[in-house]
This record gives C-alpha cells, sequence and structure tokens, in this order.
C-alpha cells in the first residue's frame, strides 16, 4: 500500500519538476527543479531496494553535480531569461516522443522473453549495500579502477579548462569592467 | 500491485521529457540539463530490472553511468566556462563559427 503511494506520488512529483527543468526559461528555476527531481528519484531506488544506489544518487548527484552546476552558473548571467527562438514546437514533441517510445520498445524487448536468468543474483541475507561490493570488487573491479581513472582525468581537465585566464572578468556589464580595467591599468 | 512496467513506463516519460529538451533547447546549459534528465531516466529502468529480476548487474551499470555522469560534467562544464569567456553567450546558435 504504501509502495503504490510513494510510486506515484514520486512519479507525478519528478514529471512535474523535469517538465520544469526542460521549459523553463530561467536557469536558476531550472537547476532547482533538477536537484528535487533527483532527490526524488533517489527516493524511488529506495522503495526498490537499491539502498546503496539511493545514497549515491544523493551524495553524487545532488550534492557534487548540483554543486558543480551551482558554481559553474556563477559565471553565467543565471537570473536573466535565456532567449530562444523555437523550432515547430509540436513536431519537436512528436519526434521525441516517437524516438523515445522505439528506444523503449527496443530496449524492453527482450524483457518478453521467458529465459532471462540472472548474472549476478543478490545474495540471500547480504545488506545491499555489502552485496555490491562483493559484486564490484570481484566481477566489476577493472572497470571500477577505469571509472576512477576517468574521474581523475576528467578533474583535472576541467580545473584546466576553467582555470584558463582565470584574471579576465566574464560579467556580461561590459562598461563597468572597462572602468575597473582602466583603474588596474592607472595603478 | 507496482509492477515493472510501471517503473519502465515512468522511466520512458523522462527519456523522451529528456529528449524532448534536448531537441528543443538552444542553450548549452539547458542542454546539459536535459541530458541529465535523461540519464536518470535510464538509471530508474535499471535500479527498477536489477529489483525485478533479483539481479545486481543493473545496480551496477547505474553506478557506472552516475560516474560518466560526473565526470561528463567536470568536462563539459570547463568547456562551457571557456567558451563563455570566448563568446560572450552559451548560444548554440551562435556556434556556427566551424561553417567554413
Amino acid at each position: 500500500m504504501y509502495e503504490i503511494v510513494a510510486f506515484y506520488l514520486f512519479s507525478a512529483l519528478i514529471i512535474g519538476l523535469f517538465l520544469i527543468t526542460v521549459m523553463s526559461k530561467n536557469i536558476l528555476y531550472a537547476m532547482t527543479s533538477l536537484a528535487a527531481g533527483m532527490v526524488l528519484i533517489s527516493g524511488f531506488f529506495f522503495i526498490l531496494g537499491a539502498d546503496f544506489l539511493g545514497v549515491v544518487q544523493l551524495v553524487v548527484y545532488v550534492g557534487a553535480v548540483m554543486a558543480l552546476y551551482a558554481f559553474a552558473m556563477m559565471f553565467f548571467d543565471a537570473t536573466r531569461d535565456i532567449k530562444e527562438k523555437n523550432t515547430n514546437n509540436a513536431l519537436v514533441f512528436l519526434l521525441g516522443g516517437l524516438s523515445a517510445l522505439v528506444l523503449v520498445l527496443m530496449f524492453a524487448a527482450p524483457i518478453f522473453s521467458e529465459n532471462i536468468q540472472a548474472l549476478y543474483p543478490m545474495h540471500e541475507g547480504v545488506g545491499n549495500a555489502q552485496d555490491v561490493g562483493i559484486v564490484l570488487f570481484t566481477k566489476y573491479l577493472v572497470p571500477f579502477e577505469v571509472a576512477a581513472l576517468m574521474l581523475l582525468v576528467a578533474m583535472i581537465a576541467g580545473i584546466i579548462l576553467a582555470g584558463k585566464k582565470m584574471d579576465v572578468s566574464l560579467t556580461e556589464d561590459m562598461g563597468a569592467d572597462d572602468e575597473i580595467m582602466i583603474v588596474k591599468d592607472e595603478k | 500491485m507496482i509492477g515493472l512496467s510501471h517503473y519502465l513506463i515512468v522511466s520512458a516519460i523522462l527519456f523522451s521529457i529528456g529528449l524532448v529538451g534536448v531537441l528543443r533547447r538552444r542553450n548549452l546549459l539547458m542542454l546539459f540539463f536535459a541530458t541529465e534528465v535523461m540519464l536518470n531516466a535510464v538509471n530508474i529502468a535499471f535500479a527498477a530490472i536489477s529489483h525485478y529480476y533479483n539481479d545486481l548487474t543493473g545496480q551496477m551499470f547505474a553506478f557506472f553511468i552516475i560516474a560518466i555522469a560526473a565526470s561528463e560534467v567536470a568536462v563539459g562544464l570547463g568547456i562551457l566556462i571557456v567558451l563563455y569567456k570566448k563568446q560572450g553567450s552559451l548560444d548554440l546558435d551562435d556556434l556556427a563559427s566551424m561553417r567554413g
């Protein structure tokens, strides 16, 4: 009973929040609703018994990725509304819906076959985090190491890319910038 | 009772929302947000399949998707900042500089 209520509540809220993310003209609203939707998605993971995945979703996605977005938004104009010239909306919705449907059918097709068996079945009486650890550090050790290396490379690349020419002001108000630059030059 | 198909339907709806966002948005930061929506939709599907087939592979793939998304954000935001310093905007239509 609680599962049904939680499922419908979470899915309605997530769909609404993600619609705001996609439709909103304001970056701040879009980012806030995206973060809220991701928190609720971790609720889905807890319902599904994937406790560790839910915690990772909260820590990595809502904690780290959203903080990164919020940090990056300081470089851009967050309060101004975005002007976008939109193409034909009905066509976009039709194409998006159709291709998503085709994709889902493609990936859902194996589900209807009968002889699916678990590759790494869950162990009885073992908690989810422990179980994940067992599989991750035995069967998926090499991909895990590769992912760690990739995160390191991405971190260094991000720092180097963002750190280039950090002394140049980025704000849109060029007049004020020029004044600051003039003041700097006079010194 | 809630079955696997319920979760897959929610995942498909969220995926199409993200796809519409990718097709519709012209701002690069908004494009990134739409990509995150799509990745999260796929993660829901993986977790649900993992639960209903009693198999841990789905959760493993969800972990790797999260790791890839995190590194994508780290590199992508760096590129966006460099681009904003160069162009002064994040509009996709302004980026046709390689058209020749």
